[in-house]
């Protein structure tokens, strides 16, 4: 099946809308992509009539060119007939956003409208979910434009089972400033799943990152999933829920009582290199720093901070994650020292971490970044940065940046996240280093790329 | 490609929906893994000539279709030295229920005692788990679970995944285990596996006591799956 349709459709046939309500889901759909997408919308009801001016199409088959993605939202019981005119009207793709199938016991009518899809190659999403969204190319999201927080345009492929947590996550990923290539809540999954989207976007060129939130995987799919995933030269992130087990199943085997259904879930995805979040926090810096760095690190951190307290938590953090903080030698330490400006030779605390105190100013630490970056027991450095002192600039996000840019080697920042400090936090964000709210977080996207790597 | 023999072992165990302790190491020596010499006799004369035979300290067990558990209904004796011994082991045994023979094995001595295991998960199907064994199993839950089937580094990987691996590797003045022999038996144990999806349910070997020599199955029970 060719899911390009979906994802970059030309037009779109929005089937339900309702002359008499605007709240419902398809008037909103309808509205919001005739309004605000660069693309041609028709809006579709059996019983014809305008909607505030526009031409209600009777059928999909009256619409004078070709669709390229139908967005689904009638009573369910509606739902074959719908799909069968869509498909022998040429109709590429589809949405069915309705609810009303497996999830309420309607397995028949669900298993009926896939059997129709499957038959013809029709793909599509859904039903009951929101749908696609690609940021300035097509929402099928049925929440008013102007309550929805929409992530910039960027590289991660978001995909969730849930089109609750799918827009939870959108809002982090914008306060993040983390972009996105394409959000997919895939509802019943009755046609497409978890497998087809990590095969498309595998191929995908807008797609840096694929990132899952997923409930449970169909019979065998897991496998398939994880196989799939390792041949993929993309990082692939999975956010589980359902992790405790339902309810104690009195159990004859050793093995099954240790192998649960989790155990076997997070083992399996370890077990081919996709990178497993453990919560929200941890998907978001995942995707925030795999998003910026896709290449494999050992995980040998170097720190810089403005304060010694900092410099510690983060050393329990990293020691917590796995990653080592190398010990810099006497010599390198020397040669650190020589380079830091005067008044804070004789108080930094030169080792790893390196603190370079309340009186570092950006120099010390563009010359210090150097110095760490070039170590080759070093592959990686963590900037904690506290902009409230005095010899801090604004221009030290770019400049830092750039010191990392020119070594080949990863950055991450901790940037206190307020707006006051947002010039700072969006000079690393503009040059393509990530920036962390809280000092857990800014290992936590140094623990990504030490994890992403097929063991 | 499952081998005929052990298919028709599984086949004559479904009507108790498990493989008992004698066919279950009949099914993991025929797939080339190590089980103690054993016999099952249904008398203590049989019994007698067996243990003579391999020499003592043995280790007697009931065999039955109803017990699962053998050391809970104490179906269990072990470091049996002498043929008063033995006759009283089958006395006892004897007793249990649904009694059908009684399993005369080496007494292995010494070693560290594994777990490995298979299920077959709904998802992502034949699963290897490697823990450290013993009646605690389920207390220390110290166990590493993959895939099936795997190769030598994942094996290898499993071993220094578990907490306790350097128990493994000589602690204290012991001499360390036999890891490629630890290795090949994950392996073989692994492919299987594989072979079993959809025949069986679960399996426990446990448990695996490995030496610095070998890695020889002192225990094992397969659950036979539900249907098919």
């Amino acid at each position: 099946m060719d899911l390009d349709p979906l994802f970059a459709p030309g037009n779109m046939a929005v089937i339900g809308v309702s002359s008499g309500n605007d709240r419902h889901p398809a008037n909103v759909i309808f509205f919001k992509n005739h309004l605000r997408y660069p693309l041609d919308v028709y809006a579709v009801n059996p019983k014809g009539g305008m909607l505030h001016g526009e031409k209600i199409y009777k059928q999909v088959s009256e619409i004078p060119e070709k669709v390229d993605l139908a967005v689904i939202a009638v009573r369910a019981e509606m739902a074959p007939d719908v799909i069968s005119d869509c498909i022998r009207s040429g109709v590429r793709s589809g949405v069915v956003i309705s609810g009303g199938f497996a999830e309420v016991g309607n397995i028949d009518l669900q298993d009926r409208i896939a059997a129709l899809a499957q038959e013809a190659s029709f793909p599509f999403i859904g039903p009951n979910c929101l749908g696609i969204y690609v940021p300035r190319r097509v929402d099928s999201f049925f929440l008013p434009i102007e309550r929805m927080v929409k992530p910039e345009p960027g590289n991660v492929a978001l995909v969730s089972q849930s089109g609750g947590i799918l827009v939870d996550l959108m809002i982090k990923f914008a306060e993040e400033r983390i972009g996105l290539s394409r959000a997919v809540s895939i509802g019943n999954k009755a046609v497409l799943n978890e497998l087809d989207l990590l095969d498309y976007f595998a191929q995908d060129p807008m797609t840096q990152v694929l990132a899952f939130y997923i409930e449970g995987f169909g019979k065998d799919e897991g496998r398939r999933f994880v196989l799939d995933a390792r041949k993929c030269p993309k990082p692939v992130i999975v956010l589980k829920s359902g992790k405790s087990p339902a309810g104690k199943k009195a159990v004859s085997s050793h093995t099954a009582s240790l192998a649960g259904d989790y155990q076997s879930f997070s083992a399996a995805l370890a077990q081919h290199g996709v990178v497993e979040a453990e919560n929200e926090l941890e998907l978001v810096s995942f995707c925030e720093s795999l998003g910026a760095y896709q290449r494999f690190i050992d995980g040998r951190i170097g720190i810089i901070t403005g304060s010694g307290g900092h410099g510690a938590i983060a050393v329990d953090a990293c020691s917590k994650r796995g990653l080592t903080v190398p010990a810099v030698s006497i010599s390198d330490q020397d040669q650190i020292r020589e380079i830091l400006s005067e008044n804070i030779q004789h108080i930094a605390s030169i080792n790893n971490p390196v603190d370079l105190t309340g009186s570092g100013v950006d120099e010390d630490f563009v010359a210090t970044a150097q110095k760490l970056f070039a170590l080759n027991e070093i592959d990686c450095v963590i900037v904690l940065l506290l902009p409230y002192l005095p010899g801090i600039t604004s221009d030290i996000g770019s400049k830092l940046s750039s010191v990392s840019r020119q070594s080949g080697k990863p950055l991450v920042a901790y940037v206190p996240h307020v707006d006051k400090y947002d010039m700072l936090i969006e000079g690393f964000e503009l040059n393509g280093v990530p920036v962390s709210p809280s000092i857990e977080g800014a290992v936590l996207m140094a623990t990504a790329l030490r994890r992403n790597k097929p063991c | 490609m499952l081998k005929d023999e052990i298919r028709n072992i599984l086949s004559a165990s479904k009507k108790w929906g498990w493989v008992m302790e004698p066919d279950a190491k009949h099914v993991f020596s025929i797939a080339g893994l190590y089980v103690p010499r054993f016999a099952v006799v249904n008398n203590p004369n049989e019994a007698a000539v067996f243990a003579d035979d391999i020499g003592y300290p043995v280790v007697a067990k009931v065999v039955s279709p109803e017990v699962i558990h053998k050391s809970e209904v104490k179906g269990v004796v072990v470091g049996i030295e002498t043929r008063d011994q033995l006759e009283q082991a089958f006395a006892g045994l004897q007793q249990i229920k649904g009694f059908s023979g009684m399993l005369v094995e080496e007494m292995l001595v010494g070693g560290i005692e594994l777990i490995i295991g298979g299920t077959m998960d709904y998802q992502f199907g034949p699963m290897v788990l490697l823990g450290i064994g013993g009646v605690g199993v389920e207390i220390y839950r110290d166990t590493s679970l993959r895939m099936a089937p795997i190769d030598m580094n994942d094996a290898l990987a499993m071993i220094n995944g578990l907490k306790a691996h350097r128990l493994l590797e000589g602690y204290r003045g012991t001499s360390p285990i036999a890891m490629d022999e630890l290795c090949k038996t994950l392996m073989i144990f692994s492919e299987l596996l594989t072979d079993l999806d959809g025949l069986i349910e679960t399996i426990d070997l446990n448990p695996v006591i490995c030496t610095s020599h070998r890695c020889i199955i002192a225990d094992a029970r397969i659950i036979l799956a539900k249907k098919g």
